[in-house]
């Protein structure tokens, strides 16, 4: 299992207007270490870099500056190295309902990553392989042969998983993952991602901006302000007792119902 | 708090699709003047269905099938919203009863500034207005919503999803409504611009005096803004409570669960969270039929 590292990692988007051109920093000198089988949670709100830091790790953006690091290695973009960390990073997208191709079976979605990253395997194996996957997100085999449009959000989220699952990673980017889903699953998704997560030793990136999913779910918690780490440190402490005023404002904003629910019992 | 402002009495709504789907099933509610009334409830439980139908928006294949909606003006006389019709049902629409709608964010015209907008609101309503006294007034409004008067010459995109958030309640309290139904008006916000648009409602509800029906799945923050919360499943109201009851004392299972699917931000770490344990949690959304409900009831 590997260790992914982010050591002051910049990007800057350049923005244009008319002749003049801009700098925007997204990402601001972002520092973590993800080991195995640990969850730092990733919160913010809108525009504050989260996403920005899990296209990054996708290798879907290059940084200006700073480095991403596998084990200590740098990673790479090109070439052997380079197939290895995509196999070793896999992401879980927000919209179970965009992610999933409408003219694909289930047994599709999982058997391409399966044949991409196992060259050799005989159909058989594929076959077996995508049952096992089915099994493990705890849908019966019989998915294999159904379209996205015949299953529930809560389904659809959880074939997006074992997509992610399938060239067995060693690090999971869940970037809100059940924040499309009805509220009475999402948990039950969530300790699902748990289970699996310690089944395989995974490190879990939750990017989320739901604080309360992200103290019950996670090991660590940093919070992104204008692309920077205000606070990164244990759930509990960055939740119950927080340091810097923007993670307050944060912790102050999150409906709490036992604030009002005091306030009306006397 | 005496007199309801709006009551809907046994309202049952079809889709009339290849099979005929259940919407609405005898719904009976009350808004009491002034109440924040919350409507709590998953995807395809019917509370959209509910609001659209106290607006006279439901277009086919959806139809009432039974019970109607009465509006009790401030002025003391009342209306039966299903014998409108033609310009009676437009005259009523927007100056009686506002909504501010899902996705409100996306729901204005990219092509037409702001003032165009929000006057558009005064051209159909009130046409004895100068344009200069509507100008003025788009300008109060905006100012009323916490959004500067100068905003007013903007194209919706030159503004943030918050700030086209309020634009949206500006152009609902236009006219001045006595109730005001907010269909997830927060969904798509994150937390601290959700809290800052809360803040605005609850403070210009206590200025203006309406009533709100405030629809969301959202329940911690209803049980935080609302006085009485019905929870809705399968078209059929299965609770309906003051907030605190609602919270200590739930009665009907379905109201439990969904209680239990947020975890608390403060309290206790609960024992069901992030156990692993799998056997104790659910994966699939149990259908919403009459059937499911009844039997969870018992």
């Amino acid at each position: 299992m590997s260790v992914l590292e982010m050591r002051d990692v910049v990007m800057e988007y350049r923005l244009r207007e008319g002749l003049r051109t801009t700098r925007l920093r997204a990402v601001d000198k972002v520092s973590f270490e993800l080991p195995p089988g640990r969850t730092i949670a990733l919160v913010g709100q809108s525009g504050s870099g989260k996403s920005t830091i899990a296209k990054l790790l996708m290798q879907l953006e290059r940084p200006t500056s700073g480095s991403i690091l596998v084990d200590g290695e740098p990673m790479q973009y090109r070439g052997a190295r380079a197939a290895a960390y995509r196999k070793a990073v896999q992401m879980v997208f927000q919209d179970p309902f965009g992610s999933l191709n409408p003219y694909h079976t289930i047994g599709h979605h999982l058997a391409r990553p399966v044949k991409l990253h196992h060259p050799d395997f005989s159909r058989e194996q594929v076959a077996d392989r995508v049952a096992e996957l089915l099994r493990r997100v705890r849908l019966d085999e019989d998915y294999v042969g159904r379209k996205p449009h015949e299953l529930s959000g809560g389904q659809r989220q959880r074939v997006a998983i074992a997509r992610a699952l399938a060239p067995e990673p060693a690090i999971l980017v869940a970037d809100e993952p059940v924040s499309m889903l009805d509220v009475s699953i999402r948990l039950g998704v969530l300790n699902l991602l748990a289970a699996l997560q310690r089944e395989e030793n995974l490190g879990v990136l939750y990017i989320t901006h739901d604080l309360a999913t992200a103290r019950h779910f996670s090991d660590e918690i940093m919070v992104l302000y204008h692309g920077a780490v205000v606070e990164h440190g244990p759930a509990d402490d960055v939740i119950l007792n927080p340091q810097h005023e923007y993670t307050q404002l944060l912790a102050e904003a999150a409906p709490a119902p036992e604030r009002r629910l005091a306030e009306l019992g006397h | 708090m005496s007199s309801p402002v709006l009551s809907i009495e046994n309202l049952s709504i079809d889709y009339l699709a290849e099979t005929t789907v259940h919407a609405v099933r005898e719904v009976s509610l009350t808004l009491e003047r002034g109440e924040i009334l919350g409507l709590a409830g998953e995807s395809g439980c019917g509370k959209s269905t509910l609001a659209y139908a106290i607006t006279r928006l439901l277009k086919p294949p959806a139809r009432v099938t039974s019970g109607r909606v009465v509006f009790s003006s401030r002025e003391g006389y009342d209306v039966d919203l299903s014998g409108l019709a033609g310009d009676d049902l437009r005259a009523f629409r927007w100056d009686k009863i506002a909504m501010v709608f899902q996705g409100a964010m996306n729901s204005l015209n990219p092509v037409l500034r702001i003032s165009e907008q929000l006057e558009d609101v005064y051209l159909t309503h009130r046409p004895e207005l100068t344009k200069a006294e509507r100008r003025i007034r788009c300008g109060e409004l905006l100012e009323r919503v916490g959004v500067d008067r100068n905003r007013l010459r903007a194209y919706p995109h030159e503004l943030s999803g918050g700030m086209r958030q309020r634009v949206m309640i500006a152009m609902a309290l236009a006219l001045e409504p006595q109730v005001l139904i907010m269909d997830e008006p927060t969904t798509a916000l994150d937390v601290v611009v959700q809290r800052e648009i809360l803040l605005e409602i609850t403070r210009l509800r206590a200025e203006l005096g309406f009533a709100v029906i405030f629809i969301t799945h959202d329940l911690p923050l209803l049980l935080e803004i609302s006085d009485r919360i019905a929870v809705m499943r399968a078209g059929l109201i299965v609770e309906l409570d003051d907030a605190l009851t609602l919270y200590t004392k739930p009665k009907h299972p379905y109201t439990r669960r969904l209680l239990s699917s947020f975890p608390s931000l403060t309290g206790e770490r609960g024992g069901f969270v992030r156990s692993g344990d799998l056997a104790s949690v659910e994966l699939d959304e149990t259908e919403q039929t009459i059937e499911a409900v009844e039997m969870e009831s018992r």
